[in-house]
């Protein structure tokens, strides 16, 4: 059953900012997220802004370019659509947009102009690629900017890792730094009216690991510090006990490995001493495991804030486990 | 893994021939502890080691006795010290190195200047690249005071945790060749490039780029960085050289890149680039340490025929719901797949646990033969994953004899 506060958290969010330590699943779980809600019935863009192409490989779709592209489309009416935003190509397209350079731009270009405020100029990457998403989140179907409805109901950003995702998303301070002035610093605060309205939540995904877990207590502090809207903590691969109270108690009891000795004999398994110490010692190694999770998700539990769990998949994400993952999202109350 | 040679770590580390040892991989997938652990068991061996950490886990940085982050090398507690080795460990402070170069070759006013300039605090404490760049400086740096104090005969280094492993290599070249490029140049030399011939066919491209950029991020950032890079351009002979020597550096015989990853798709996926990448770039590549393996004691039972025991077990418990060694029933709420009570519902539950550990291992190691196959002569070794975190420096040693034995679990 969804919780009330997740919910209330859910109810009114638009876009999705998903962070987590690398190696966590970031990326799966974004696009775990945003297939739950356009088989809720929504129009979804799922965006990546590192150009690393995790959105296409999720999907197994060949990689994508500058433009958005539709992955899914589910029965419900929903549709799933996928970018890879692309410093340059956004800075290219600001510039048309505003200067109307026309073919000027292939001389900026080749001075290496666009290398350089891409690149190197600080924070003017990070909002030139969040720029493009605020341009998705308030593009409409009409003619002209706010006319007509919507054209994304929701928009799911796969966002850097939590090192960064504070300093990505903190585009205003970084850019006010150096860039006082200029339709730059213009976009950058309408950027920041976009992440810190109730419509934005930031979701992080953790492992039950003592770094994980740690780099999403730090991220859940740093976040709100700096007035970001945390959603959700996203549990991902979490394991399934495969060993219960009673057996926990049995593995202490005394002459334990000559009973498994005597039940596996009975069933014709010829058990070597080898073999009954391993499976021991490989029950101990899970007992153990299980433990630190407890404690990692205790962790976790005492951050209060909405908590979705998802399971370890045993074939991956291959072969239909995102639609597993979606599903189990769907069950936990995403919308 | 048949065919595959193993990655014998510890003639590696005992070459005395190798000075530098690089630890690469994606986010992730141990690189700080495995570079702890060589470096602990290089030291072990009687090497006079110093690793690099870039961002240790809190509890690994405080066994390695790493407690303040102050950008200089100190001296690991609780080490073995018979085979006459030694082990220092630091934490890279990415500002402070850049700080320390600036402070090298300034005057203190034009230091002083230079810290003051808005796009210095920011591209030395936020650039994408700086955190590689300064990494690749420390190296450096480290490798100067090892020739010069004969501290050190081994230079481990971790290398900072970015998505992809080649960022390493290439974002300091980034770098530096942003602070060296032609706009910057043209930005803080408008004079002297429009008296180049080949450099007027842009003046038009320069104008328009200059008043486009003023007018995109304000007039002020342009002075600033004008400023800024006329002040570092007067003190060191470029970055792109610069950076340039460092990447040299990892170029010679005596240095040595392990790559690392975890047996799984996206991480096997970067080590493979890395590795091609090191071909490519003439790298001298060790060989490939796959992290945290799932161990799989019981191995000579297979999963199939744990499965068909703990099914003809199940069925048997259900025929006789009580066994003599029965330990009571489990309570109704924790009790897992309707198991009955007693010595038989434990081992029915531990043959279900072996299977799935052993189903876990096999698609560990399909990802690894796949890496294999792919890469024939790479060595490879396999590191068993432990139960919990490592952070002491007996979890590191226990790392090492992974190193050594070629566990297989």
């Amino acid at each position: 059953m969804p919780s009330p506060a997740l919910r209330r958290a859910l109810a009114d969010a638009r876009l999705h900012v998903v962070t987590g330590k690398g190696g966590t699943g970031k990326t799966t779980v974004a696009a775990a997220l945003a297939l739950t809600l356009a088989a809720g019935g929504k129009r979804v863009l799922l965006a990546e802004v590192e150009g690393r192409q995790g959105i296409s490989q999720v999907f197994d779709v060949p990689p994508l370019g500058d433009d958005e592209v539709r992955l899914v489309h589910d029965p419900s009416g929903g549709e799933l659509w996928g970018l890879s935003v692309d410093a340059k190509a956004a800075l290219m397209e600001y510039l048309q947009t505003f200067y109307k350079l026309g073919r000027a731009g292939a001389a900026l270009e080749k001075v290496g102009a666009i290398d350089f405020a891409t690149t190197i100029a600080p924070g003017v990457r990070d909002v030139l690629l969040i720029g493009k998403v605020y341009e998705a989140a308030g593009r409409t179907a009409g003619p002209r900017r706010g006319q007509g409805r919507l054209v994304y109901d929701a928009i799911v950003l796969d966002a850097p890792p939590t090192g960064r995702a504070v300093h990505f998303l903190n585009v205003n301070n970084e850019v006010a730094e150096v860039t006082p002035m200029g339709p730059i610093k213009g976009q950058a605060e309408s950027i920041t009216r976009m992440l810190r309205a109730r419509s934005t939540l930031v979701h992080v995904v953790t492992l039950l690991e003592e770094m994980p877990v740690q780099e999403t207590l730090d991220a859940i502090r740093d976040l709100s510090a700096a007035r970001f809207g945390l959603g959700c903590v996203i549990v991902n691969q979490e394991r399934e006990p495969l060993l219960s109270a009673s057996s926990r108690a049995a593995l202490r009891a005394e002459g334990v490995a000559e009973r498994v000795r005597a039940d596996l004999t009975a069933v014709g398994v010829r058990p070597t001493h080898g073999m009954v110490r391993g499976l021991l010692a490989e029950a101990a190694a899970h007992l153990e495991r299980l433990d630190l999770e407890e404690e990692m998700r205790a962790a976790i539990l005492a951050q209060d804030l909405p908590v979705l769990h998802l399971p370890a998949l045993a074939e991956g994400i291959e072969g239909g486990g995102l639609a597993v993952l979606s599903d189990l999202l769907r069950n936990q109350g995403v919308r | 893994m048949a065919g595959t040679d193993r990655f014998d770590v510890d003639a590696l580390i005992e070459d005395r021939g190798v000075g530098v040892v690089v630890c690469c991989g994606s986010g992730g997938v141990g690189k700080t502890t495995t570079a702890a652990a060589l470096g602990l068991r290089a030291a072990e061996a009687g090497r006079r080691v110093v690793v690099l950490t870039i961002d240790p886990a809190r509890r690994l940085a405080q066994s390695l006795g790493l407690t303040e982050l102050d950008n200089t090398p100190r001296p690991v507690r609780g080490l073995d010290t018979s085979a006459g080795g030694s082990l220092d460990a630091m934490m890279l402070d990415m500002k402070r190195t850049f700080d320390e170069v600036v402070e090298a070759h300034a005057t203190p006013e034009k230091a002083a200047q230079i810290f003051a300039n808005p796009f210095y605090q920011a591209v030395s404490s936020s650039f994408a690249g700086t955190q590689e760049y300064m990494a690749m400086e420390k190296l450096g740096q480290l490798r100067a005071e090892a020739e010069r104090t004969g501290a050190w005969d081994l230079i481990v280094v971790d290398t900072p945790p970015s998505r992809s492993a080649l960022d390493f290599l290439d974002a300091p070249k980034r770098l530096g060749s942003f602070l060296d490029g032609r706009f910057i140049r043209l930005l803080t030399a408008p004079a002297r490039a429009g008296g180049r011939a080949y450099l007027r066919v842009f003046a038009f491209g320069i104008q328009l780029a200059s008043n486009t950029m003023g007018r995109l991020l304000g007039g002020q950032m342009l002075a600033d960085v004008q400023t800024f890079v006329a002040a570092l351009d007067t003190m060191f002979g470029g970055f792109r050289e610069r950076a340039d020597v460092t990447y040299a550096l990892l170029k010679e015989a005596t240095t040595a890149f392990v790559v690392v990853a975890a047996p799984e798709r996206d991480a096997v996926r970067e080590a493979a680039f890395f590795v091609d990448r090191l071909a490519q770039e003439g790298m001298p590549l060790a060989g490939l340490v796959v992290n945290r393996l799932q161990p799989l004691p019981a191995a000579s039972l297979t999963a199939p025929r744990a499965l068909a025991a703990a099914e003809q077990l199940h069925e048997l418990g259900a025929e006789t719901p009580v066994s003599a060694a029965g330990v009571g029933p489990a309570p109704a709420h924790l009790d897992i797949a309707n198991a009955p009570a007693s010595s038989l519902s434990l081992t029915v539950e531990l043959l279900r646990l072996h299977a799935d550990t052993a189903a876990v291992r096999a698609r560990q190691q399909a990802q690894v033969s796949r890496f294999a196959a792919a890469h024939p002569g790479i060595p490879i070794i396999e590191v068993p994953a432990a139960a919990g975190d490592i952070h002491d420096l007996d979890g590191l040693r226990a790392i090492g004899s992974a190193f050594a034995g070629g566990s297989n679990g």
